[in-house]
């Protein structure tokens, strides 16, 4: 399995798609980021993982301004993130977001969720965003639901629809916010493979998880953090056969356990 | 016992153990006693009435009332039957109330969702009004709208005026009537076209996003067609109003019409009082909402306005429906405080002078309440209905 998706996946440009230089962020007198650095080349894929409070939600949801930060600089797709409403627009529109909870709209079908931003914020013709929806929702296995309404589905299902709903904007990079971590364990897979054919086609995704088993597969790189900081960098093979820090070591032998 | 045991094994029930049996003799042993309490209030009524010889029945409402009202929208003067003032008393109550409702829903939502803003004065403008308006009693409200806003403004020949066509003195508001002269009749027609016009404009419209995805100024083009055409054709027949503007004879204005002080006092004490609620239950239906509609709606780069109108407002409603529906009701009901200030609504008029004149207590009184219970339940039903079709789809 390992070496089969790694071969499918597509090689590294080197085009820069995310940027965050000494990013630091505080809640109040709370020192949440600490001096962040991270570049994400096109069509790279890195996990961000850790123990919980360590700052990698916090990190990711820096990157499309769901949270300010205070110093450093971020730079998305050759835009920088600045207080600049349009900046800030043309970011959203270039990353996607896939949350813990799905955040689906629930009084909108799947159709309609799909459809809601092509529409409004693109400007696409209803009938062209129905189509590249379908195109999705298939892609992602569920184009019989396309009429149901997200409260009539499972964990599983959602979790895919609100990817596919990402996908429809056609976004240069793809954020994952723990999207597994709602779910029963069966639908874990279901989620996980549409995010390992997403990485076979060439998408740039910064995915945190708990999955040691995806980042293994798919990731190039593995970010550990704790405490606000990145402790540890480094590709997946070496990441956990060799970690260099002792908190790392410490996280490993915890998560590994069983 | 062994019979007993017999029973149970068989699975007869005795009818005192079987609930649904039960719960019918329950309810058979309420309604006779229902029943006879109703019986003996009414024949002591009766009794009570006929010993004192109070007529009862509904022939009053034929006899000449003779008494004026002070406004009216139908043709009302002394020489009218007290069912006329019913009518009149009724037509005044549905027009406070529902021009309280629509002036109230508006300033409401605005409210409501400013005080949600980010910028803190506005919020905070909202959170005082808020706390003003619906921490004071309505009827001292209604006082000082009346008393201390409305009745100490300038006699007539002092009158504030706007345009030379309002004038706002301590009589009311006068401003300009329209006559409808010949000719009229191709305006309403105009009118109408343009409406079937709008409509087909609409549609198009509507096909052109779902095809091309541009948008189209639906709003001010539908307004552009349905006042400039019928604005054309008034100019071109040669401008069948005739517009009455009030002018100031002897002590008051005269011709136009005149908005009495009574009514401007009571719609705005209705409205901004019941606007501090509902601004409250629109705020209340919008925090409700989970945080992460919000940001999934910014990831998908939404804009603010955007995303309240597409997202946050649709979900909301279904939680500010059913409280909205109560407050709806209460400002019918407490459009019946106009008779502190003399508005003659329903209550002022008909529950009171004419049951002070007639006597007629029981009659008026069902009569007044039966109007009530009826406009209350037309509202509820209609917001029912509307909260059903607004309902989230569960599995």
């Amino acid at each position: 399995m390992s070496n089969e998706v790694q071969q499918n996946l597509m090689a590294i440009s080197d085009e820069i798609m995310v940027e965050m230089r000494s990013v630091n962020k505080w809640y109040g007198e709370f020192h949440v980021l600490k001096d962040i650095n991270i570049t994400v080349r096109r069509g790279e894929r890195i996990v961000l993982c850790g123990p919980s409070g360590s700052g990698k939600s916090t990190t990711i949801r820096c990157i499309n301004r769901l949270e300010e930060h205070q110093t450093g600089d971020i730079i998305v797709a050759g835009t920088p993130l600045t207080n600049d409403l349009k900046n800030i627009e043309v970011i959203r529109r270039e990353v996607g977001m896939v949350f813990q909870h799905f955040n689906l709209f629930p009084h909108l079908t799947v159709l309609e969720n799909c459809c809601l931003a092509p529409v409004w914020v693109r400007k696409m013709p209803k009938k062209e965003a129905e189509e590249i929806a379908m195109n999705y929702l298939k892609r992602v296995k569920i184009p019989d639901q396309a009429l149901k309404y997200p409260g009539q589905l499972s964990g599983g299902q959602q979790q895919r629809v609100a990817i596919a709903r990402s996908l429809c904007m056609n976004p240069e990079v793809m954020l994952f916010d723990e999207p597994t971590s709602a779910l029963d364990p069966e639908m874990i897979k279901e989620v996980l493979d549409t995010m390992i054919e997403l990485a076979e086609d060439g998408m740039t995704m910064l995915c945190v998880t708990h999955e040691m088993g995806f980042a293994k597969t798919v990731a190039n790189r593995v970010v550990f953090m704790d405490g606000g900081q990145i402790i540890e960098e480094n590709c997946p093979h070496e990441f956990f056969n060799n970690p260099q820090s002792e908190r790392t070591q410490l996280f490993l032998s915890q998560i590994l356990q069983h | 016992m062994p019979s007993k045991k017999k029973d149970l094994a068989k699975g007869r029930t005795a009818f005192w153990n079987d609930p649904e049996k039960r719960s019918m003799l329950y309810q058979i042993i309420m309604l006779v006693i229902l029943i006879i309490c109703g019986a003996y209030i009414i024949s002591n009524t009766l009794h009570n009435l006929d010993s004192r010889g109070i007529k009862t029945g509904f022939d009053f409402l034929w006899s000449e009332a003779g008494f004026g009202i002070n406004q009216s929208l139908i043709e009302y003067d002394e020489s009218h039957s007290y069912g006329r003032t019913f009518f009149v008393g009724l037509l005044n109550t549905i027009l406070v109330a529902s021009l309280g409702i629509l002036l109230a829903t508006i300033l409401g939502f605005t409210i409501g969702i400013a005080r949600l803003s980010n910028n803190w004065l506005i919020a905070k403008i909202s959170a005082v009004y808020i706390e003003t308006f619906r921490n004071i009693p309505l009827l001292l409200q209604i006082f000082f709208w009346y008393f201390a806003v409305l009745r100490p403004l300038p006699r007539p020949k002092q009158s504030i005026e706007l345009f030379d066509v309002f004038f706002l003195n301590n009589r009311g508001l006068a401003m300009p009537a329209p006559n409808i002269l010949e000719g009229f009749g191709w305006v309403l027609l105009v009118f109408a076209l343009s409406l079937i016009v709008v409509i087909g404009v609409k549609r198009w419209a509507k096909n052109r996003q779902d095809t091309t995805g541009k948008g189209f100024p639906i709003i001010s083009v539908s307004l552009a067609i349905m006042l400039g055409l019928p604005a054309l054709t008034y100019l071109f027949v040669g401008s069948p109003i005739d517009w009455e503007v009030p002018t100031l004879r002897g002590f008051n204005y005269r011709g136009g019409i005149t908005v009495i002080p009574e009514l401007l006092a009571l719609l705005l004490a209705l409205s901004v009082y019941t606007a501090a609620f509902i601004a409250e239950i629109v705020r209340s239906g919008i925090l409700s909402i989970n945080k992460g509609q919000t940001e999934a709606s910014f990831a998908l780069g939404l804009s603010r306005p955007k995303m309240l109108k597409l997202v946050i407002i649709p979900q909301a409603m279904r939680v500010i429906i059913p409280p909205l529906t109560s407050q709806f009701l209460n400002l019918v009901k407490n459009s019946s405080l106009a008779t502190a200030i003399g508005y003659p609504d329903l209550v002022s008029v008909f529950a009171g002078t004419t049951l002070n004149q007639t006597g007629q207590a029981i009659e008026v009184i069902a009569m007044t309440m039966a109007v009530y219970l009826t406009l209350s339940l037309l509202i509820s039903l209609f917001m029912n209905w509307y909260n059903k079709r607004i309902a989230l789809v569960e599995r």
